[in-house]
């Protein structure tokens, strides 16, 4: 399932990346993808995991960019 | 923004005092000045500090808040206090301009988002309630009021109007539509009050397809964009790293007095080392490019699309519905003894009791009302044609076997197409040739292909040879391949690819119906007429939503405009980023260019890919 997300609060295209790239390490996830213009974050995982992936996601987030902040859409 | 503008503003403004103040007072060189630089600094800087601090506790060493802490902090350290508030501030400064550029650019990019409905007028229980696009359940019934957009794909079940299609075809002409007639969301209603019974969910309509393929376009990556993130990946930490051995091996042999020299060109590295320049303005580029196309009525699936369309070198055609309309017209008419009209007239009307796609075509090219009492007796004659009575004259219209068997002495015709004979009174009195039409701007577009560097146009058709032959000669295309199978479509596409150059793609044009396989197996498929077509937009990787093939052309140029701004990008910024290196490293240059190497740089590169947005019609 893809999921999208609203992110808020990112500084520069460069740590739209580097998060992006964070983000793709999560076990579970099979494809992450942040639009730094559109200020869009795409998330593709099972449906049935998606409890713990958020989970997980939000911690990678807070350890990496601390001011982001994601509202699923 | 506007707090970080007063922000700058009142550091500049201390700043400004600072540095006025009479330096020859002892008072003023060694406290009263400090103090100001400083308070200067912590109004505009304490924020970089301070994220600095927080990403440092989690080992993000190559961060540029830290990178530009470190910096001005190591300024302040040998003494150069104006220069570093001077940095800080124009970091500052150069971010501000570089978030008001972003923001700029979103706004024109939602502007170019701006065909998502807002909302729908359903009927409900005989009453109109206000709903969101996406409540609305298929079958039901909405309204669409002069001006607004029509929120879900649907057929017209009361009244009628003029569509105004340009947000999906970039066509400006409107479209009539009448009752039955199908409409798709995102057009909007220009006069009257329609009726539309809902066919597609909202997920599902035209309007989400769209939106969904070009903000999805920018997470297939070009080579470009990977080739950024790898360059970025390295970039920084390469820079930083030859910071650290600049500051510290040089003064190891030329004397520890040459340490605050050598350290404040370190400095001046690490201010350079955010490859944030590039990071953010090759994509932006690509989505201006995908984002500019989509508003003239091409939907591109990706930015690596964009840039394998900008390296075409040769365009593989469909014929029928691609270059020809794929319906038949009236071509040519050759009357003996009797004028074209009154010979038109007779066929028209000794074909008009048939549904023939060649019936049908006669009685458009007469356009005028068929007078059914002129018609006495008509008679259709299997594999031959017609035998009718009109105002009592007996009409033959067939082929030429027809001719042949009732002894009518004719000319035979060597025309392209299907030709019908026609006999008045047993006596051969002329032919009509009706043969699909080629598409009016069909030619300008291959000529104008040539202009934009494609080698090679090549036909591919199931038709016959002569037919095949003739249209490609018509159009100036080079090879034509004719009396294909599907299957021998796909064959001949491959070989043709093998015989290709290996820089050079291969794009195949079809009208992405018949075609999905050849599609999907060419270097670039663009399917054309795509408007409502679900096959044509899974199968292709470009889409073009009216059948005008010279959108091809529109497309190309496009692309090359956004490869030559892309290109210009990457070398601009690389080339200022190594200049100013390399001056700091040989002490030529100071960290005010370095300060513009990062930032300025940044919202130069930002501004020129907002170029690509700006173009409507390229």
């Amino acid at each position: 399932m893809k999921y999208t997300f609203k992110i808020k609060g990112l500084d520069c295209a460069n740590c739209a990346t580097q998060l992006e790239n964070a983000i793709q390490k999560i076990e579970g996830i099979d494809n992450a993808s942040i639009n730094f213009m559109m200020e869009k974050m795409i998330i593709e995982c099972q449906e049935e995991n998606k409890q713990e992936i958020m989970e997980k996601l939000k911690k990678t987030i807070k350890k990496e960019e601390p001011d982001v902040k994601i509202e699923e859409i | 923004m506007k707090k970080r503008t007063i922000k700058i503003l009142i550091a500049l403004v201390i700043y400004i005092i600072a540095f006025l103040l009479p330096f020859q007072n002892i008072w003023n060189a060694l406290i009263i000045c400090p103090i100001l630089y400083l308070c200067s600094y912590c109004i505009v800087g304490i924020e970089i500090v301070w994220k600095a601090m927080r990403n440092l506790l989690r080992g993000k060493l190559f961060d540029e808040n830290f990178l530009m802490t470190i910096a001005t902090l190591g300024a302040f350290a040998i003494g150069e206090f104006p220069e570093a508030v001077a940095v800080m501030l124009f970091y500052q400064v150069g971010e501000l301009f570089q978030s008001y550029a972003v923001d700029k650019s979103r706004k024109s990019i939602s502007s170019l988002m701006d065909i998502r409905p807002d909302f729908a007028n359903v009927k409900r229980d005989n009453k109109i309630t206000k709903v969101n696009p996406e409540e609305v359940k298929l079958g039901e019934i909405i309204i669409v009021k002069p001006g607004e957009k029509i929120p879900l794909d649907g057929i017209i079940v009361e009244g009628h109007s003029l569509l105004d299609t340009s947000s999906l075809t970039g066509e400006s002409l409107p479209r009539e539509v009448h009752l039955e007639d199908e409409v798709l969301s995102g057009c909007i209603n220009q006069n009257g009050l329609l009726s539309i019974k809902v066919t597609k969910e909202f997920g599902e309509s035209t309007v989400s397809k769209i939106l969904n393929l070009v903000e999805n376009a920018s997470s297939k990556k070009s080579k470009s964009e990977n080739f950024i993130s790898k360059f970025a990946k390295y970039y920084t930490p390469t820079v930083v790293i030859i910071a650290l051995l600049l500051a510290i091996i040089p003064p190891l042999f030329l004397g520890f007095y040459t340490f605050t020299d050598w350290l404040y060109r370190a400095l001046s590295f690490l201010v350079v080392s955010c490859p944030c320049a590039l990071v953010i303005s090759i994509p932006l580029s690509f989505f201006g490019g995908i984002g500019g196309a989509s508003r003239i009525g091409i939907l591109v699936k990706g930015s690596n699309y964009l840039e394998a369309l900008a390296h075409t070198e040769i365009i593989v055609f469909d014929k029928t519905g691609t270059l020809t309309e794929g319906t038949f017209e009236v071509q040519k008419i050759e009357a003996i003894d009797i004028s074209q009209d009154e010979l038109l007239k007779l066929t028209a009307h000794a074909e008009s009791f048939s549904n023939h796609p060649i019936s049908i075509s006669l009685k458009k090219a007469y356009d005028k009302e068929i007078n059914s009492d002129l018609i006495s007796e008509t008679k259709e004659l299997s594999g031959l044609g017609i035998e009718s009575v009109i105002e009592g004259k007996n009409i033959l219209v067939g082929n030429e076997k027809l001719m042949e068997e009732n002894h009518i002495s004719y000319t035979k015709c060597n025309e392209i197409g299907t030709i019908l004979y026609v006999a008045i009174e047993k006596t051969y009195a002329g032919f009509i040739v009706i043969a699909d039409k080629i598409k009016k701007d069909a030619k300008q577009t291959i000529t104008t292909l040539k202009s934009n560097h494609i080698k090679q146009t090549i036909m591919l058709t199931g038709d016959k040879k002569v037919v095949g032959e003739n249209v490609a000669s018509k159009l100036g295309i080079d090879t034509v391949y004719s009396e294909l199978l599907p299957s021998g479509k796909a064959e001949k596409l491959e070989e043709i690819m093998k015989n290709s150059s290996p820089n050079g793609n291969v794009a195949f044009v079809g009208d992405g119906i018949n075609d999905a396989p050849v599609l999907a197996l060419a270097d670039i498929g663009i399917a054309m007429g795509g408007l409502g077509a679900d096959s044509a937009i899974e199968a292709a990787d470009i889409v073009i939503m009216t059948d005008e093939p010279s959108k091809i052309n529109h497309a190309i140029q496009l692309s090359k405009k956004t490869m030559r701004i892309v290109k210009e990008n990457i070398i601009f910024a690389i080339f200022i980023k190594i200049a100013v290196l390399l001056l700091s490293a040989i002490g030529l240059s100071t960290m005010w260019e370095a300060v513009f190497a990062d930032v300025g740089v940044s919202v130069i590169a930002i501004l020129n890919a907002l170029r690509v947005l700006k173009n409507k019609e390229p």
